[in-house]
């Protein structure tokens, strides 16, 4: 039994009903590493936000299941989704300087949720916090607990996030494009950091990215989608031995790679384009036709 | 590329149609009044006063919306009441908008001494009681049609200025202006070139808001007496008289308010409904 | 052959409005701290760097977006560092430049090919119509695209039209920055194949920020590494890549993430 189990999730623009996902499987064990990898408009940040209960309001979940350690989480009503989510599953955000409140102090932006959702007394939730920021490697935890976010580096942010999300134990954490903000050098440091926390703490993750480099680093397997459609899933290591798919190869192949200049950065042939097109209006047929 | 962004469409037309149409009746009654009105609009007659609307006992057939406590029709006094209505929207709406727009562009754009003058002229400006101030100049100036245009005016450029500065020098910021300016063109041609277009859905909505802005002033002037001479029919000299008689003869305030209602919201809404329907980035 | 570029001793500073002292002056923060290098003609010159490294400001300094506080420049043995925007008007033609984020680039609110026509209208070309059909050409858009709005392109596309507008002119050099940056991977490779191409064609020189070595290693000849506004390393490509001299540039190639699981991160 997987711990994560998201089946057939489809959803779709309320307006026009046009499709975000069509018919998303996929499972995560407790403690792997799993990649959801796709180009702008492919739908991997929704599937994390369906997960998360935070799906813009335009967007509507039309069929399938989510079942978060064996509870399907679109069944539920939605206060008791909410926290059970709280309660389960964190998010480490994509930009680290619009995720922390400009005007509040870092310290209780750590807290809160361990004292507001889990009831934690306060005392106990600042221990917690200053241990975490002394975990992800942040000198002097009490003066940082008490500085603005605007006093603090896009990659330090960035570790109070990751501490912020491993706060409250949470058995799954969704990685939204962490380092695609930050430097090369601090995603560097910001990527193992994931890596050693997740080990530490066991917890599942799911790690959206449009850089299958990063992918490589931290993911033990991967989705690829296109069109909101998962079009393979498999292990990293056999997707970069051998990609099943043509459009995940032609995407690895356009992938850069400085110590093979000539071989990367080719473009994706027009040719897979339109087969990937067709695979998914094939599916959309069998949709409405079954 | 399959994506659900290109997919989002706006709503538009039902606003953009129910205000811009109330507008254009509201234009050809003021056009056509001589036509239209029923009675002449200062025609007093005692022995007609306070009649009420067609469809409540005891009306007179031919005062359709009643009379008021001098027995002149309401009706008529409303529709030639929209043609001041409508100059001062237009004119002082128009005037304060290209005042303060050109004011604001250049702020906004030109940055440097220029924002510096303009915009301490701005907050100087603000500090002043608007209400105080236009009555202060109608006193000097004595009432009359370009007392309210020119008090309008004086007292409401700063919205524009304020609002297309802000906008200005958010756009001014982008790239496409650097590109213009690799280009080699000239800071005053980027201005209108390049900024004016991407300002202009804002100007637009200012522009429709402050025409109805400029029809409540004109009734508060007329309300308190100070728009042009009392016997001319003014939406808020109606008013003014209605409240008296809201006991006797409601119609007489009623009236004139919806009309003065409709006309202020239908103006908001033409903007908003003009932006939608027109711009390009949002179409 | 002829350097196009003659970087001496470069300067920028920017006053600091935060530390603004309540009278007087603001104090100075140094952007590009003594910058020299030449650039030859026909070379495609990578300038890379963190943030804050000074990359772009070094970029925007070439093309006179921004006037340097210190040093000179020499474009073509004329100095530029200080010609106002009269004195700049008929060089603007040879040098251009293609923008990070084609939406902020790209007058929203104008159609394709009022935007490629623009510089070529105010430099007073006779044909505009007939050279933005063909700039359009060139970066291999359909002649249909000129009446659309940026809006209604895809990442990829609107990236082309900020080369067309470039181009457009015939410049002698452009000055790309960060351009392949927002765009997917699959957009990235035919941008980049497409200036590859039209550098060749037109004869271009080029200086092309990023942040990307895996980017400059394919497109660039030679490269410039910044670090907190000074040039860390200034070699050819292959010295840079092979045998990186500077701690930084070192640092720099380690963090990349290969798409290889083999590769172990230290």
């Amino acid at each position: 039994m997987s711990f994560l189990a998201i089946k057939g999730l489809s959803a779709r623009l309320r307006d026009t009903s046009f499709p975000i996902l069509r018919d998303v499987f996929l499972s995560v064990e407790a403690g792997e590493v799993h990649g959801l990898v796709g180009e702008s408009g492919a739908g991997k940040s929704m599937i994390g936000k369906a997960l998360l209960g935070i799906l813009p309001t335009s967007i509507e979940i039309t069929h399938g299941t989510i079942e978060l350690d064996g509870v399907d989480l679109l069944r539920l009503p939605p206060a008791e989704r909410r926290r059970r989510i709280g309660a389960t599953a964190a998010l480490i955000p994509q930009d680290p300087l619009t995720a922390l409140n400009p005007s509040r102090r870092i310290g209780p932006q750590i807290t809160d949720r361990l004292v507001d959702i889990l009831g934690w007394a306060r005392s106990t939730a600042e221990a917690r916090a200053r241990e975490l920021l002394d975990e992800v490697h942040i000198p002097d935890p009490v003066r940082v607990m008490r500085s603005y976010p605007h006093e603090l580096s896009g990659g330090m942010r960035q570790r109070i996030l990751i501490a912020s999300a491993f706060a409250a134990e949470p058995k799954l954490i969704v990685a939204d494009e962490p380092t695609t903000a930050l430097d090369v050098t601090v995603q560097k440091q910001i990527l193992k950091l994931i890596a050693e926390m997740q080990a530490r703490h066991g917890t599942a993750l799911l790690f959206v990215t449009h850089d299958l480099g990063v992918v490589s680093k931290v993911c033990q397997s991967l989705s690829v989608l296109y069109g909101g459609m998962v079009v393979e899933r498999t292990t990293v290591r056999d997707f970069f031995r051998e990609p099943a798919h043509s459009y995940s190869r032609a995407l690895l192949a356009a992938t850069p790679k400085y110590t093979d200049p000539l071989a990367s950065l080719t473009p994706v042939p027009e040719t897979v384009i339109a087969a990937v097109q067709a695979e998914v209006a094939a599916h959309d047929r069998s949709q409405r036709n079954g | 590329m399959a994506d659900g962004r290109s997919q989002i469409r706006r709503r538009v037309g039902l606003k953009l149609w129910l205000s811009g149409g109330w507008i254009a009746f509201l234009v050809m009654a003021a056009l056509c009044a001589p036509w239209l009105a029923p009675h002449d609009p200062l025609a007093q007659d005692l022995f007609l006063g306070r009649l009420p609307p067609a469809w409540v006992q005891g009306a007179e057939p031919g005062f359709y919306l009643g009379t008021d406590s001098l027995g002149r029709d309401v009706l008529s006094r409303i529709l030639y009441g929209a043609r001041l209505a409508l100059i001062v929207a237009l004119v002082a709406g128009s005037l304060t908008c290209l005042i303060g727009a050109t004011l604001g562009l250049m702020a906004g754009f030109l940055r440097g001494w220029v924002d510096v003058v303009i915009s301490r002229a701005i907050d100087i400006w603000m500090a002043f009681p608007p209400v105080l101030f236009s009555i202060l100049l109608i006193a000097v100036m004595g009432p009359g049609l370009t007392s309210i245009i020119l008090a309008i005016v004086v007292i409401d450029w700063t919205r524009f200025a304020r609002v297309v500065r802000a906008e200005a020098m958010a756009q001014g910021a982008m790239d496409y202006v650097a590109s213009a300016q690799v280009a080699g063109r000239r800071r005053i041609s980027t201005m209108f070139t390049e900024i004016l277009p991407n300002v202009l859905p804002t100007i637009v909505v200012l522009l429709t808001l402050e025409m109805g802005i400029a029809v409540i002033v004109e009734a508060i002037l007329s309300f308190v007496n100070l728009s042009i001479s009392t016997d001319d029919p003014t939406w808020g000299g109606m008013i003014a008289e209605g409240r008296t008689s809201i006991h006797q003869a409601w119609w007489v305030l009623v009236f004139p308010l919806v009309t003065l209602f409709l006309t202020v919201l239908s103006f908001s809404q033409l903007g908003e409904g003009l932006k939608d329907r027109f711009d390009p980035v949002l179409r | 052959m002829a350097d196009l570029f003659t970087i001496e001793d470069l300067r920028l500073s920017l006053p600091d409005m935060t530390k603004k002292p309540l009278l007087g002056q603001a104090p100075r923060i140094d952007i590009l701290k003594g910058l020299s290098f030449t650039l030859p003609k026909g070379e495609i010159l990578g300038i890379v760097g963190g943030s804050g490294s000074g990359k772009s400001t070094l970029g925007r300094a070439m093309v006179r977006l921004l006037e340097p506080t210190g040093g000179r420049i020499l474009f073509d043995g004329q100095d530029i560092t200080h010609l106002d925007e009269d004195g700049l008007r008929p060089l603007r033609r040879r040098f251009q430049m293609i923008f990070q984020d084609p939406m902020s680039s790209l007058n929203p609110r104008h159609r394709v090919g009022q935007i490629i026509a623009a510089p070529l209208s105010l430099h007073g070309f006779a044909d505009v119509p007939a050279r933005v059909m063909d700039a359009l050409d060139h970066v291999g858009l359909s002649r249909g695209f000129a009446n659309r709005y940026p809006h209604e392109l895809s990442g990829g596309q609107r990236q082309r039209v900020g080369i067309a507008r470039a181009i457009a002119l015939r410049p002698e050099f452009i000055l790309a920055d960060e351009i392949v940056s927002g765009l997917d991977v699959s957009s990235q490779a035919q941008v980049l194949n497409l200036l590859e191409g039209l550098v060749q064609e037109l004869g271009l020189t080029l200086a092309f920020i990023s942040h990307d070595l895996s980017v400059i290693r394919r497109l660039c000849s030679r490269v410039l590494v910044l670090y907190q506004g000074e040039i860390v390393e200034n070699a050819a490509t292959a010295e840079v890549f092979d045998a990186p001299k500077a701690a930084y540039t070192r640092e720099l190639l380690d963090a990349i993430p290969l798409p290889d699981p083999d590769q172990v991160w230290t």
